[in-house]
């Protein structure tokens, strides 16, 4: 279980970015952050992931407090990062250099194959379309078998067929040995389409606003009266997050279209 | 000009390139073999001396000759082996200085400034200095070759350094690794690219300051030979040394980019039509 109490962060330059975030999260559960921008939300993923340290309150892993990146949290970015001098493989395999090399093999290739890359294990990251990068991405987070997988807007600088599909695909992956998830993300569809719970967060400083769950049975319609049932509590929650009427959101022509927001 | 990548051409495409490319380093060659079939033709007719310029027929000959009394390899291994040490001792300062610098941004702030400094100054500008201090033997000359080889080294590897691309760093740290493993497994290669760019051009300025040293006074060497044919009025003699220095000269930068490709496979191979 992973357990954040009143985590704050206040960078150097005096910018106050989180004012407090509490948040409990059960093994296997996913989690998704939305919010406008500066609401704080990549700033949390990397206080959680180690990478930037919180400067106040407590982020415990399995009663472990995480002050640096840990062996049970996998984070996947925005963009593939993908080592570039390094064959697809071993992009894979990066994580796995303290295995034998035999095991190493046996679960890159079982990754690859997964993801259904297994044709261009011994291709270099160059030859690989956005798509496919984050694929690989995704199969380099997941091959240490972390516990907790940290996900930034992993899917936003795709087109929009090839994110519907790496949503399935995620979704898929994840049922393979359900790890907890936490997403950040800008596309309300995104975070219904995957997360059990979804935390509407709102800026100055960054805190939780609003929580909504999602109970809709998986695989989830994106066409279907419920899912936009769901979508219009979210963009109302997401309205008055930024200081907007309530009142006025449930009839705004821009909240049906809103499948990205783009404030 | 169209700018297209490498890839695995197949078929006809195939053989049309390599049909080019065995034609495109021809058509570059049309113009000097012209023009020196052309001198060879004007000075066999008698319509020119040739003594101050020799046709290639003479400088060939003279080139076997040099090469037959051993003074032509004697001289090439002589300045090869300036370069060599000059190379070698300026490319070592050069990497641990411009390593330190790129990686620390204290030591970038405690010692660019002077560097910068020095670098202002024609590295050829030293050579009377370097004889006062060093004498005229080897001593001065290596060093003249180390300083200039030091400058392009140093800039190029701390610049590569400080350019690492962060977001490939994180990833690093999101896999915990320690720093000596980040160093090897992420930032040297990273840099490597920069770095064999920066040994080339360290290079060749060590070959431009192997001449500069040994025209300044030395008993043998390539840069001997040219004062040797300019004293005794032999200017095939310093065309052959001319011809020696570029193949020589060549042949090295070759040896690195050959060392270094299997390392460099992985990068984006843009090619120029």
């Amino acid at each position: 279980m992973l357990v954040l109490e009143r985590v704050s962060k206040t960078y150097p330059n005096g910018v106050h970015a989180l004012g407090g975030v509490s948040l409990e999260v059960e093994l296997g559960e996913i989690v998704a952050v939305i919010g406008g921008s500066g609401c704080g939300k990549s700033t949390l993923l990397r206080a959680i992931g180690g990478l930037d340290p919180a400067s106040e309150g407590s982020i415990v892993l399995d009663g472990e407090r995480i002050v640096a990146p840990h062996a049970k949290i996998g984070i996947i970015f925005q963009e593939p990062r993908l080592l570039p001098w390094l064959k697809v493989a071993d992009n894979v395999g990066f994580g796995l250099t303290d295995r034998p090399k035999r095991e190493r093999a046996q679960r890159v290739a079982a990754a690859l194959k997964r993801v259904g890359l297994s044709d261009k294990a011994a291709g270099w990251p160059r030859e690989l379309s956005g798509g496919q990068a984050q694929r690989v991405a995704i199969a380099r987070a997941l091959v240490p078998r972390p516990e907790v997988l940290l996900l930034d807007e992993p899917f936003s600088a795709l087109d929009a067929f090839t994110r519907v599909d790496l949503q399935d695909h995620l979704l898929d992956l994840w049922a393979d040995a359900k790890p907890t998830l936490i997403l950040v993300s800008h596309d309300v569809d995104e975070a219904i389409v995957l997360a059990d719970r979804i935390m509407v967060m709102c800026p100055r400083p960054g805190r939780i606003f609003d929580e909504i769950a999602v109970e809709l049975p998986r695989p989830r319609d994106r066409q279907s009266a419920a899912f936009d049932f769901v979508k219009r509590r979210v963009l109302a929650a997401l309205d008055r997050s930024l200081n907007r009427a309530a009142a006025g959101a449930e009839d705004e022509p821009k909240a049906n279209a809103g499948a990205a927001l783009w404030w | 000009m169209t700018i297209a990548v490498e890839g695995n051409p197949t078929g006809e495409r195939a053989a049309s390139n390599r049909w080019a490319r065995l034609t495109r380093p021809a058509l570059g060659l049309l113009l000097p073999v012209a023009a020196a079939l052309a001198w060879e033709i004007i000075v066999r007719k008698g319509w020119a001396s040739g003594r101050l310029a020799p046709p290639p027929s003479v400088i060939f000959a003279t080139f076997v000759d040099l090469a037959r009394t051993g003074e032509l390899q004697r001289d090439t291994l002589v300045t090869l082996g300036r370069v060599a040490a000059g190379f070698a001792i300026g490319v070592t300062i050069a990497t641990i200085i411009g390593a330190a610098a790129g990686y620390s941004p204290w030591v970038r702030r405690l010692l660019d400034p002077s560097l910068q400094a020095l670098r202002a100054i024609p590295s050829i500008a030293w050579i009377p200095l370097f004889i006062l201090w060093l004498g005229i033997f080897e001593a001065s000359k290596v060093t003249l070759i180390a300083v200039g080889v030091f400058f392009p080294v140093y800039l190029g590897l701390m610049g590569a350094i400080q350019s690492v691309d962060r977001k490939l760093v994180e990833v690093g740290r999101a896999f915990r690794l320690s720093d000596v493993a980040m160093v090897r497994r992420i930032l040297l290669p990273a840099v490597l690219p920069a770095y064999v760019i920066a040994l080339r051009s360290g290079l060749g300025l060590g070959w431009m300051f192997v001449v500069a040293a040994e025209l300044m006074g030395a008993s043998e060497g390539l840069g001997y030979l040219l004062i040797d044919g300019q004293q005794l009025g032999k200017p095939a003699e310093i065309v052959a040394a001319i011809v020696a220095f570029a193949i020589v000269g060549k042949a090295t930068d070759w040896l690195i980019a050959l060392a270094a490709a299997p390392f460099l496979r992985w990068e984006d191979v843009v090619r120029s039509e």
